[in-house]
């Protein structure tokens, strides 16, 4: 019912589609993040980021990032722990700037709309009526309602700091990325094949979430990384029975060292 | 809204909806006016790209943990509209956390004290009447001026996890009272006693790993802890150049998490496990023996008198110098000479007939034994032999086949030049997992043992001091009290806290009873270096060693997680003396921003500020900041203004010590000394001649740095530099500092050390061994027969491992499994976890458990159990994982709550869903012979909270959905409205955006 922008490439041809890409090798889930970007938002173009029973109950409010954790695999379960082979990985969670969002496409209002400029998807609360359809139509769970002010509200990738003359140059990126203390996330124009998160993910594997869908998710996730494997070229030496251990001593008698 | 059932994200609600009426803040700030369909058909909104951030920006530092990172606080019209991380500073280069971001709700939070109360109902039920400010002090001063005038030592002045402890123990000192600390024992003593008695240095605040340049990382125990920023920057800095990191603790979570490799070890054997990688390696001969000759005093002697008074004890020469064999000369000499050709496995006659052997052989010899193979570990640490085997195998790859080298010349103590810094680059750290067994200043002592066999230490790669370490292993000075009789209305000879060498430096009396309330520094806990905060209301409300009159706590949560058998604690707090009718602990003082468990049961309660409505400063006379590559201090400043009744702790306990005429804080003639307040202190105060709470820009005309007369300018020019003063080290300084004469004249010029002469690695701890021998007979002061056998058992001169205590207390199978806490990193250290935000990402706990043995036990995911220990049982609901060691339990510390505490409504899930698992943690062990120690290390007195056993049971079907035990709510104070049902922050910045504009496009 809202249609997608016809294509605007660049003067170079390229199709501008600004996103993340988010390392899940170092992400220690911390939640920087997310509560960096609910203190930008809070006051920023959505505002503000309603929370509901904050000290009572059933404390819920509007989060545009949410972080969660998963285990896979088992560990071995004897009495010999770590050797096996569970993962623990963190995972956080925003809009995703689809390049074929169906968010979009379902809003009866034009309230859901997708930039032709960068390709950020963007709601009009102006026009916005809480029909919650774009929420039902976001495979990811990207979208946040506002019960208080009966809109929808989601990620702008911080579409008030991005462009903000106001701020330094080096603070034109997400609160996010800005914050993130192990520097995994990573903000830049996933359209251009020489962008630095470009070339991250061609260099990481960088993967799309659930890409059966077809929603083409600009944001990429990068994968955990084997983990480091240290050569072993001096084993320690073999077992040495109990007597020889004065032997042992006596390698160092001799030793002539200075200071 | 009101509290309704069912999800609100369930209520469809509409565009055109009324607005509710319950908003906190402005009103909703979409103009309503023109129709839907108005809007439908106008053209799409314009973005406002470019709005404005801040009126003004003003640097401060964090408070929201011990991190103390530099933070940019926005502004607009004086509220605040973002907080987030200066890239200047030197902690955290620009990041900051979820709890830093959090601040601006910690400002605003419902549950910030209003003014001062006083207790009109009885303890614990949180009613107060509102007073003022003159009446609260009038009340202080009186009741503390008896104290100090007749036995000053029944004021006990306690202190939380606040940073101003170089104030508050200078001002417990000028009281007069020994009874002084501040929450180091219930948190990290074990590691700050281990490093300092070792490399006077230690892990987190001294030290920090080579994240630069380490290519293997060792994290032992760091439950996602101290400190939060930097070991995230460093362990992503470490993920990019492809170093191994290694993560050895019971729970796989967080940095064990994104760890190359997780060792889920049995809680409390980390001990055994390093000894076993030390084992190897001495096996292996994969040591650094240039550096131990060099840096350790490995080829110290060591005299062999079994049964003599001086067994144990270094040799020496007539003037006092440590001996050590020369090779070459074959003779004993001092062992400072730069040219000895040391021996160091050998047994020597000394030219005065005793015979000593080189330390390195006693510590060889001792961990070459069978009894410290990785067979011989492997089932009580949960690891297999193999793997113990493989990551000695590993780390000494690393240290010895991929050593690092700077090509950067320097000068040794000795004046000889180095062409080259080369490093081994195996790093270190550890934290909470290591420090809160009864072990684990041992366990501490093994793992610097393991460090320096690597030659890791300050070393390119390695583990680095943090100036203003290294200082001397142990720094001084020894501790202050009477040792003897009180001293009324007279201030303390030194500080109530220090680093005793021997038994001489015990606060005990002639009898050998303790002379601190917290029985730190006696015989039952000698170099309990930072106190026993965990003992001081068992033994107030006990009057052993003797009764006091006024516990003053700051920012301490004593009546809750800051205690040890929480429930027990709450009842002292309240048990009043059948004879009197009195209270037991006779008054009660407490100042905190917040209202917190423990404001409820304190007869008056002083307001202190936020952290962004005061002057601070974080001195290096107490805790530091700063990096390897330099020494730093800081300072906080008011950023917004308080809005109620409330002052800066730091400014009322000066205030009280010009009240009570303590020299320090007034002149003779009863005048305040710094008419200014805390930040008049700052500034003028001396400890020593030109040495003061801040290093930077020091000197009548701020050119100085390190010593220099104080500077009226001195906060302008912190201000200026975003608040923090931080001299970076030139290249040459950077590494080797324990032996590096540039840095160490350095260090002298800047104050840190009072010679610049190396500071020698203590691989065998003579103190320890003064204490041993005091309890094996030897000596003038001796302690009581009952502790001769504990005393002579641990302290060990060389690091060992043995059981933790409450193990070895209580039948193992009837309590088979570990039960150990971690905070959550959006939560770790931070005061005020009831924070709006942070507390929608935890707001409850549960109990986890292995699955395999989950599985076994017949217990599912959310099933309500029973942790039971031999102290109690409490109530929980259990969730199953995968990353956890099969016999141990964990849970989130400090999420649960008192019902009504910090503001939360009566059914907040902090109360019901929450629970803390020091409930059933026992301050005291049992009674052995007549004797009930603390549930502490018996070195360092360090609270052994991670040495719980448990057994878990399921509950019954109608005792599931409650946590137990549930304290009865407690009030809200007086003139504190309840919290509000909604959270709308920001939308007065909507409004202002709106209006502006408006203004904007009226314009011409």
């Amino acid at each position: 019912m809202t249609s997608l922008p016809t294509a605007s490439p660049a003067a170079d041809g390229h199709q501008k589609k600004l996103g993340l890409v988010i390392d899940l090798d170092t992400c220690v889930g911390c939640h920087a993040c997310a509560v960096a970007c609910k203190e930008w938002n809070t006051g920023g173009h959505m505002a503000p980021l309603t929370d509901l029973e904050p000290y009572g109950r059933a404390p819920d409010g509007v989060w545009f990032n949410r972080i969660h954790t998963f285990e896979a695999g088992v560990e071995s379960g004897s009495a010999v722990a770590g050797c096996g082979a569970s993962r623990t990985t963190h995972f956080p969670k925003s809009c995703l700037h689809c390049e074929t969002p169906d968010c979009v496409t379902v809003c009866p209002t034009g309230a859901s709309y997708k930039r032709a400029e960068d390709g950020i998807v963007l709601v009009d609360e102006d026009l916005c009526i809480g029909c919650k359809l774009c929420s039902w139509a976001c495979p990811y769970g990207a979208r946040e309602f506002d019960t208080d002010t009966g809109t929808m509200k989601k990620c702008t990738l911080c579409i008030d700091r991005i462009y903000n003359k106001n701020l330094e140059e080096v603070d034109r990126v997400p609160a996010c990325v800005m914050v993130c203390p192990v520097s995994a996330r990573h903000f830049g124009d996933l359209g251009d094949p020489s962008s630095n998160v470009s070339r991250l993910v061609a260099d990481r594997g960088g993967f799309d979430l659930m890409p059966e869908i077809g929603y083409k998710p600009v944001n990429k996730y990068l994968p955990p990384r084997p983990a480091r494997a240290v050569p072993v070229a001096i084993s320690t030496a073999p077992a040495v029975s109990p007597p020889a251990n004065l032997n042992l001593l006596a390698r160092w008698a001799d030793r002539v060292l200075s200071r | 809204m009101a509290d309704g059932p069912g999800d609100p994200h369930d209520l469809p609600r509409f565009a055109f909806d009324p607005q509710p009426t319950e908003v906190s803040g402005s009103a909703d700030p979409r103009p309503r006016k023109e129709s839907w369909w108005q809007r439908f058909t106008a053209p799409r909104e314009r973005v406002e790209l470019s709005p404005e951030v801040e009126d003004e920006v003003k640097t401060t530092t964090c408070y929201m943990c011990a991190c103390r990172c530099g933070v940019k606080v926005h502004l607009q019209e004086g509220r605040i509209r973002f907080i987030d991380g200066n890239r200047n500073h030197p902690v955290n280069r620009g990041v900051i956390c979820g709890k830093g971001s959090a601040g601006i709700m910690q400002q605003y939070s419902p549950a910030r004290l209003r003014s001062p109360l006083l207790r009109t109902g009885e303890r614990g039920k949180g009613e107060f009447r509102a007073i003022g400010w003159d009446e609260a002090l009038t009340i202080v001063t009186e009741r503390l001026r008896r104290i100090r005038d007749t036995d000053p030592a029944r004021l006990a002045f306690f202190t939380g996890r606040d940073q101003s402890q170089s104030l508050t123990g200078y001002w417990a000192a000028q009281f007069g009272t020994p009874n002084y600390a501040a929450h180091g024992g219930f948190c990290s003593v074990n590691m700050a006693a281990g490093g300092m008695y070792t490399l006077g240095g230690s892990f987190w605040e001294f030290g920090e790993p080579d994240w630069e340049r380490a290519r293997y990382l060792l994290l032992f125990g760091v439950a996602e802890d101290h400190d939060s920023n930097p070991i995230k920057i460093g362990l992503s800095r470490l993920k990019a150049s492809g170093a191994k990191i290694v993560g050895i603790n019971p729970v796989k979570t967080g940095y064990n998490a994104i760890a190359d490799e997780w060792i889920g070890i049995r809680p409390g054997t980390d001990g055994l496990f390093a000894l076993a990688l030390v084992h190897e390696l001495l096996k292996a001969d994969r040591i650094d023996l240039d550096y131990l000759v060099r840096y350790t005093n490995a080829p110290w002697l060591v005299v062999r008198n079994p049964g003599g008074a001086d067994d144990g004890l270094f040799a020496r020469d007539g003037q006092g110098r440590v001996l050590a064999w020369d090779r070459d000369a074959d003779t004993a000499v001092p062992a400072e000479r730069a040219d000895l050709s040391p021996l160091l496995v050998g047994e020597k006659r000394l030219p005065d007939g005793r015979f000593a052997v080189p330390v390195f052989q006693l510590m060889a010899a001792r961990y070459l034994d069978p009894s410290y193979a990785p067979e011989a570990v492997a089932e009580r640490c949960g690891i297999a032999a193999e793997t113990i085997r493989r990551i000695a195998g590993e780390i000494a790859h690393v240290a010895f086949q991929q050593q690092v080298v700077i090509e950067q010349p320097w000068t040794d103590w000795a004046g000889r030049r180095h062409d080259r810094m080369i490093g081994r680059p195996v790093a270190m750290h550890a934290m909470r997992g290591i420090s809160a067994h009864s072990n684990g200043f041992h366990t501490c002592r093994a793992l610097h043992l393991l460090q320096l066999l690597l030659g890791s230490v300050d070393v390119p790669g390695g583990w680095r001091y943090k100036p203003p370490y290294p200082r001397p292993a142990p720094p001084g000075p020894f501790p202050a009290g009477w040792r003897g009789e009180p001293a009324a209305g007279k201030p303390l000879a030194g500080s109530p806290l220090g680093y005793p060498l021997g038994p001489e430096h015990l606060l005990v009396d002639a009898a050998g009873r303790p002379e601190r309330l917290d029985k730190a520094f006696s015989w039952e806990y000698p170099l309990a270096v930072h106190g026993m905060l965990h003992m001081v209301i068992t033994n107030a409300w006990a009057g052993d060693p003797y009764p006091i009159d006024t516990l003053f706590l700051y920012m301490s949560n004593m009546a809750w997680n800051s205690s040890m058998h929480t429930g027990a604690v709450m009842r002292m707090l309240t048990d009043r003396d059948p004879a009197t009718g009195e209270y037991r602990i006779p008054f009660i003082v407490y100042s905190d921003a917040f209202d917190s468990e423990t404001v409820s049961f304190a007869d008056l309660v002083l307001p202190d500020t936020t952290y962004l409505e005061r002057w601070d400063c974080i001195s290096l006379l107490d805790r530091p900041i700063g990096s390897a590559d330099g020494p730093a201090d800081a300072i906080r400043r008011p950023v917004v203004a308080p809005d109620r009744d409330v002052r800066p702790f730091q400014d009322v306990l000066i205030e009280l010590g010009v009240r009570l005429g303590l020299p320090a804080f007034a002149n003779p003639d009863g005048s305040a000394r710094y008419p200014g307040g805390y930040p008049d202190y700052i500034v003028n105060h001396q400890r020593q001649p030109g040495l003061g709470p801040l290093a930077g820009w020091r000197g009548r005309d701020g050119t100085e740095h390190g010593r220099g007369e104080p500077n009226p300018d001195q906060l302008e020019r912190y201000m200026e530099n975003d608040c923090f003063w931080m001299q970076e080290l030139p290249p040459e300084q950077r590494f080797f500092k324990h032996a590096n004469k540039d840095y160490l004249e350095t260090a002298v010029r800047l104050g840190f050390i009072e010679r610049a002469e190396p500071v020698v690695h203590q691989l065998w701890s003579e103190p320890l061994q003064r204490f041993r021998l005091a309890a094996q007979g030897f000596g003038e002061r001796q302690p009581p027969d009952h502790l001769r056998p504990r005393i002579a058992t641990y302290f060990d001169p060389l690091p060992l491992w043995y059981e933790p205590l409450e193990h070895e207390a209580f039948d193992q199978a009837a309590y088979p499994l570990s039960a150990i806490t971690q905070r959550p990193m959006p939560m770790y250290h931070s005061w005020g976890s009831h924070n709006a935000w942070l507390r929608q990402i935890y707001a409850h706990n549960d109990i986890f458990m292995s699955r395999a043995l989950g599985v076994e036990l017949g217990l599912a995911n959310g099933d309500w159990v029973w942790i039971a220990s031999p102290h109690g049982r409490i109530k929980a609901r259990l969730r199953l994982m995968e990353g956890v060691n099969r016999h141990t339990v964990w849970t989130w510390n400090a999420i649960g709550k008192r019902q009504g505490a910090w503001n939360l409504k009566a059914d907040a899930p902090e109360a019901h869903q929450g629970f803390l698992l020091n409930h059933i943690i026992n301050e005291l062990l049992p009674d052995r012979g007549g004797a009930r120690f603390s549930n502490s290390d018996p070195v360092t007195g360090q609270a052994a909270w991670y040495d719980l056993r448990v057994a878990i049971e399921p509950a019954t079907a109608d005792e599931a959905g409650e946590t137990s035990p549930q304290a009865e709510p407690q009030g809200l104070p007086a003139g504190m409205a309840p919290s509000p049902s909604i959270n709308s922050y920001g939308t007065w910045l909507r409004t202002r955006r709106r209006q502006r504009a408006r203004e904007r496009s009226k314009q011409p």
